[in-house]
Order: structure tokens, then sequence, then C-alpha cells
């Protein structure tokens, strides 16, 4: 029996190709979201609220990565910012090089915030860096409270916590407090929101957070 | 089930790191595994069996070593384990502490046998 010594990270070439898409981006000047979610948490309707506010302020672009379907990039496209749609056709995450190669389709000159909505699935995506700047998971009232214990690696790989569809917690069993500590205890370091897109509550708060987020850079 | 993804990200380590002519003698792949790092093993075995099926690597097959998920905390020095992946300190509640151990993904050795195998 004979030993090959390796240790290399499993995923060290996407860890590369996200490096470079990092490179690229600060380059460019833009500031990059992954936001990552379970399906139905309401990812694409905070991207919607979020293109709403930035509309006119600064130019925003939009990556929308799904299963099937460009029903997501259909939905984007009425704000009239640039979208490319990245179908995975079964795979359930975004990868760094689907990324660097969307680029290709994507006019970056002067865009100063670009946002990928990455596939619903709150394991997978957890895995890849896909050269942003920040992730941001969105977990929402209707999925109970015990979503960051279950899914701990999303939590932990994540800046931004943003909780969604606080308009029905009269009406579901999750408790607003209990989320947030488990979240905490996984990830101290996150910024949380509480969002409703039916009310816009919370929409305001986290839209100038992100601009300010963005001035500074 | 992005374990398909990881088994073929394994596969690829092993061509870089064995010449082609003695991928048929690796027995077993040793990986590093934390307890958070996102894999389900009987998903990655399954993966990895299906893809090396019917190539040079069909002999291979994945040993996994899992790693607890362990912290140690700035303030009172002291390390824990739990198996929750919480990185607040149980001892003080400081959360300024460090990941030590938990979140490995790692290809860590390639054991082949030194009686040349014939490629299936």
């Amino acid at each position: 029996m004979s030993v090959v010594t390796v240790q290399r990270k499993v995923l060290e070439k996407n860890d590369e190709i996200a490096r470079r898409n990092r490179a690229f981006f600060s380059a460019k000047g833009t500031f990059v979201i992954n936001l990552v979610s379970s399906p139905g948490s309401g990812k694409t309707s905070i991207l919607e609220q979020t293109l709403e506010y930035f509309n006119g302020k600064i130019n925003v672009a939009v990556i929308e990565g799904d299963v099937q379907t460009d029903l997501d990039a259909q939905r984007i496209a009425r704000y009239s910012v640039p979208v490319v749609q990245i179908v995975t056709n079964g795979g359930c995450h975004l990868e760094a090089n689907l990324v660097e190669a969307a680029m290709a389709n994507l006019d970056l000159r002067d865009v100063k915030l670009l946002i990928i909505e990455n596939v619903g699935n709150l394991v997978c995506p957890s895995n890849y860096d896909l050269g942003e700047a920040m992730k941001v998971v969105v977990a929402s009232t209707t999925e109970g409270d015990d979503k960051p214990l279950k899914y701990p690696g999303m939590f932990r790989h994540a800046s931004v916590l943003i909780i969604n569809k606080i308009d029905l917690l009269p009406y579901v069993n999750c408790k607003l407090d209990v989320l947030k500590n488990n979240a905490l205890k996984i990830n101290p370091a996150l910024k949380v929101f509480e969002t409703s897109c039916t009310t816009k509550a919370g929409i305001p708060e986290w839209c100038v957070w992100l601009e300010h987020n963005l001035s500074r850079r | 089930m992005h374990e398909l993804s990881i088994a073929q990200n394994i596969i690829e380590i092993v061509h870089e790191s064995v010449p082609a002519d003695e991928l048929p003698d690796v027995r077993a792949v040793k990986l590093r595994i934390g307890a958070f790092a996102g894999v389900v093993p009987e998903s990655l075995e399954f993966s990895f069996t299906a893809l090396v099926a019917d190539t040079a690597l069909s002999n291979a097959r994945i040993q996994i070593e899992h790693i607890p998920f362990t912290i140690q905390c700035h303030a009172c020095r002291q390390s824990f384990s739990n198996e929750h992946g919480f990185v607040i300190c149980p001892n003080c509640g400081g959360v300024d502490t460090k990941i030590l151990s938990g979140t490995e993904l790692q290809v860590d050795e390639i054991e082949l046998d030194d009686v040349h195998a014939e490629a299936p």
C-alpha cells in the first residue's frame, strides 16, 4: 500500500474562480450581493423592492439563478435593469464559473450594485463562494423560527439576515425573537432586518443601510 | 444534492494527484469532512461510487474522517465543542470566538495498491 498526501480543499477550484470574480468586480467598482434563501421566502420580492428603491439613484444589475424557467428574469425585466438568467438545469446552486460566464452577457460599466439571486435552497449554495462582497440570507416567518438551527451553514456565511413576511406573524407559528436569537447563536455578527414586501415595513431600513454600505466603498 | 458536484471535484483532484496509469490502483480517497461542512456523507459516497463506475477509478472508494465542531473563546481562552454549530462561548457568553474545526471539506490522502490492478 502506498499513500499520496494531497491535503487540498475539495472546492478550491470554485474558490479560485470566485477570487477572480471578486477582483473583477472590485476593478469595476461593483458591489456584489449573493441573495440566498429557501424557495418561496421572498428573495425575488426583496430584490424587486430593492430595485424600486435604487431606481434613478444608481445603476443596478441582476443575475437570476434558477433550476428551470426565466420567470424571475421576466419579473425583473419590468425594472429596466440589465438582467442575466442562469438556468442550472437541475443544479441546486450557482457556482463561481457560472457567474464568471454570465459576465460575458452583462456590461458592468457604471453598475454600482450587482445582485445575484441564487437558486432557492438553504443547503447547497452556502458552500460556493461566487466572489460576492456579502451573502444576504432571507428567512421568512412562514418557515418557522428553527431554520438557523437546521441550516446553520447558510447563516454562518451570511453578513445580513432579512426576516421577511413579518406581516404574517399573527398567523404563523414563528417567534421573531427566537428566530433572531437562533441565527445570532450561529453568527453573532449578523445584521438583521425585519421586512414585509406587502406592507413595505422594514424595506427602507434595509435599502438605506445597503446604500450607506455602497457609499462607504 | 450538491454532493454530486463535490464528488466531481474530488475525482478531478485524484486525477491531478495520481498518474493516469495508476488510477486503477487507487483503493481509498481519504477525506476530512467537518460536522458543519454541509455535506451528507451517504449522498457523497453514493455520488462518488456512481461517478467512478466503469472508469479507471472504479476500484476507488471514499473514506471519511468526521471532524467535530469546536470553537475557542478569545476572552476566556477555553475551547468547546457543540453539536449545534453555536459560536457563543458557553463559559463566559463571549461572542468573540474562533471556529477551530468543523467546516473542513478536504481531500487528505489517496491510498493505492502496490500490485498493479487491471483497468476495467
